[in-house]
């Protein structure tokens, strides 16, 4: 198996704890990694991306390159088209439809669903939502990774195990929270992915 | 994998740092800089280094770190110095000088160059400062390598009696991978004295005869690289082109050929350049491409500057390898569709295009930054002038230059605010602000305000103190709870060192201070202060 993602959103998010939920579930399946991050001025509430690759052989390149990715995901509607010329032919994307507005030009939000309907196979609902009704609104990235967990190539149990590890430290509430909002997001994205095919 | 590893997930800053901590490190020094930071903030969390108590604390500035270094080189314990490309720049004195001095116990100088600028000013290549300094150096390709040339980075360091130079790029400092590392960590050294005495005193006589050993230990190092486990050549079935490539470049290029790479290949990761392996190459295939991540370091060197080589040379000099920012896996793909056509065995892809409602989202200060407040009192202050130039520096608030406050007019490095405003007094420029945080004043503004206390310029210095260092992730400032005092010290008149605090339900008090010391006709500086707000949320969830 082999799954390249272009993790999107805007500094400050929480992207990096997506790619590190997975980067320890990989780890665990015995799988190789690679997780280009951005570090420094950008993480200031600008555009962030991290290339995540996983695979059951050796990675050569830190980056995806043009037309490899077999996912977006994002938590961010506009950050999720920022990088469609990374997405595969046969590529999904997964991503939050609630906006982040901190631009004083972002673009008008009908044109942003208008260009996300053009994608094929895309999994786009509002994740903040549904974190809010779980009683747990700062966990929007774990719904995320729920949404986007059928696309990985792990299995579920082992993700679950990964955010059980990364949260360990906050103690069982917060971690059960976070289990609950990866379980709704992973509900949610089923009815997208009905009836359609994918390869993983 | 044998029963002495396990693997970790880990960045090329992580990698790095580990191996050096297995290694038997005693001391790591830096200044934090994007992306050079985490590897001194692994050491500070690892539980070894702990227990051993390996220094780990933050230096001053990169020179700072690297003389401190030096000086437990000398003693005989291994030390690493780590910073970001400009880093170099303000550590140079010291680090060619280590060439002269030669190292004792293993040095290893970390410089981690940022092509692209993601995080920087400019995309100068660290190669090209081993290079005049005759010190080796190692580029690592990817994590493993990272962790690997730890050690054997002091090691070489030790046998060749001479620091060496690890040339990280943003691609691996901040990239994860799974990293097989040992469980079993080397015993650090014990104290020694460097053998020869005299190369450690540079008065010229003595400084003499080291240049004469120093150029004649060169042909060494060469045989070192020649035979290293990171530099190697690779048979490939079509000689018409060869392909010398360096450090993490040659990942891209594996990534494009992923059934082998059909030309004959030169992969460097350790200099000064394995000539040998480069002369079989060229004797071997008809042409050259060269990818090398960073300025064309390894091209200018074989190409020569008259450019009359017997075979054709491509590369960044002549236009089929980007010549700016940093390399992708496509941007080697094109180099070798534009040298080869489709003989290379690429094809180029149909992408889906980018959208085009999606607008740039530049960063921005943070919503409750003192920052903030700073720039508005200051832009509202400075209304009432004519002219007036604001002098700006490195760090979050050099974010003040975008909208919506547009308020400093120059960035250039680390504690040029405070200088290029005293230039400015000079030339007769009034008002002339200099807008500089607590972490850049200790690191390099100190130095310059003696001189404008020295001609009492009329100028004002504001020093927006946050209490961190911010923009590199928020690590202890040097000068936290000092700065007045460092100030009086260097002779600021107590009646014009002044201090506020940033907030907003403050403007009105700073408008009226900044005012009335704008207006005074000599050397101000105000201190203006309020915790980064990162660094107090951080806090208060660990509490």
């Amino acid at each position: 198996m082999k799954t390249d993602i272009v993790l999107a959103g805007v500094g400050g998010q929480g992207i990096l704890s997506i790619a590190n939920v997975i980067g320890l579930a990989a780890l665990k399946e015995n799988l190789y990694l690679k997780q280009a991050e951005v570090h420094g001025m950008s993480q200031r509430g600008g555009d962030v991306q991290s290339n995540l690759r996983i695979s059951d052989t050796p990675i050569s390149s830190d980056l995806i390159p043009f037309g490899g990715a077999d996912l977006i995901v994002s938590l961010e509607p506009m950050e999720a088209l920022r990088y469609l010329p990374y997405l595969s032919e046969t590529g999904w994307i997964v991503t939050n439809t609630n906006p982040f507005v901190n631009i004083p030009n972002y673009p008008e939000m009908e044109k942003v669903m208008t260009e996300l309907a053009k994608v094929d196979n895309l999994v786009a609902f509002d994740m903040d939502k549904v974190a809010k009704e779980i009683g747990s609104p700062r966990s929007s990235n774990m719904v995320l990774l729920g949404a986007a967990s059928p696309f990985l190539g792990l299995p579920k149990e082992i993700i679950e195990e990964g955010i059980s590890g990364f949260f360990a430290s906050k103690g069982e509430k917060i971690t059960d929270l976070n289990l609950k909002s990866f379980e709704a997001g992973r509900i949610e994205a089923e009815k997208f992915i009905k009836g359609k095919a994918f390869n993983v | 994998m044998n029963n002495d590893k396990t693997k970790r997930l880990l960045l090329g800053d992580e990698a790095f740092a580990l191996g050096a901590i297995n290694a038997g490190l005693s001391g790591a020094y830096a200044y934090p800089g994007t992306p050079s930071t985490e590897i001194l903030e692994f050491i500070q969390m690892d539980p070894l280094a702990k227990q051993r108590k390996i220094h780990s604390a933050w230096s001053t500035n990169e020179k700072t770190a690297m003389e401190e270094a030096l000086g437990m080189s000398f003693c005989g314990k291994r030390a690493t110095v780590s910073m970001k490309h400009v880093g170099m720049n303000v550590a140079a004195d010291p680090f060619i000088n280590s060439a002269m001095t030669g190292a004792n116990g293993g040095l290893l100088v970390v410089a981690a160059d940022d092509p692209s600028m993601h995080s920087s000013q400019n995309e100068q290549d660290s190669r090209f400062y081993a290079d005049f300094a005759m010190i080796p150096t190692l580029e690592p390709s990817d994590q493993q390598e990272a962790y690997d040339m730890a050690k054997y980075g002091f090691e070489l360091s030790e046998k060749a009696g001479i620091p060496v130079l690890v040339r990280f790029v943003t691609r691996l400092s901040h990239s994860r991978a799974d990293v097989e590392v040992d469980k079993n960590p080397m015993p650090e050294n014990s104290l020694h004295y460097p053998a020869r005495t005299d190369q450690w005193v540079l008065m010229p006589a003595m400084s003499r005869k080291r240049n004469v050993s120093l150029i004649n230990d060169f042909a060494k190092l060469q045989e070192d690289s020649e035979a290293s486990p990171f530099n190697f050549y690779q048979e490939g079935k079509d000689s018409s082109l060869g392909i010398i490539v360096s450090g993490i470049a040659h990942n891209y290029l594996k990534e494009i050929y992923p059934e082998g790479i059909p030309y004959p290949v030169v992969k460097i990761s350790q200099y000064p350049l394995p000539v040998k392996l480069i002369s079989k190459l060229m004797d071997t295939c008809d042409s050259v491409l060269i990818l090398e991540e960073g300025q064309p370091f390894i091209e200018k060197k074989i190409r020569g500057e008259l450019d009359k080589n017997l075979l054709p040379i491509y590369g960044k000099l002549t236009g089929e390898v980007k010549r700016d920012g940093e390399l992708t896996p496509d941007l080697v793909k094109s180099a070798l569709l534009k040298i080869k056509g489709e003989e290379c065995g690429l094809k180029e892809k149909d992408l889906k295009a980018a959208s085009e409602i999606v607008t740039p989202r530049p960063p921005a200060l943070c919503q409750g930054c003192g920052h903030r407040d700073v720039f508005q009192a200051l832009n509202e202050v400075l209304e009432e002038y004519e002219s007036p130039k604001v002098f700006g520096d490195i760090g979050c608030y050099t974010l003040g230059f975008l909208a919506p406050f547009n308020a400093i007019d120059t960035c250039v490095d680390m504690g040029a605010s405070i200088t290029m405003a005293k230039g400015a007094a000079d030339a007769g420029q009034n008002p002339s602000v200099a807008v500089i945080g607590d972490s850049t004043f200790t690191h390099s503004g100190m130095t310059g305000l003696l001189d404008a206390v020295n001609e009492n310029s009329p100028m004002t210095v504001i020093i927006t103190d946050n209490l961190t260092t911010g923009m590199t992730g928020g690590q202890d400032s040097q000068g936290t709870g000092k700065l007045e005092d460092i100030c009086l010290g260097i002779g600021v008149d107590p009646k014009h060192c002044r201090t506020i605090a940033s907030h907003p339900n403050n403007i009105a008090d700073m408008k009226k201070l900044f005012k009335e010391e704008i207006d005074y006709p000599g050397l101000s500086v105000i201190v203006s202060r309020r915790e980064c707000i990162q660094t107090a949320r951080r806090k208060a969830k660990q509490k």
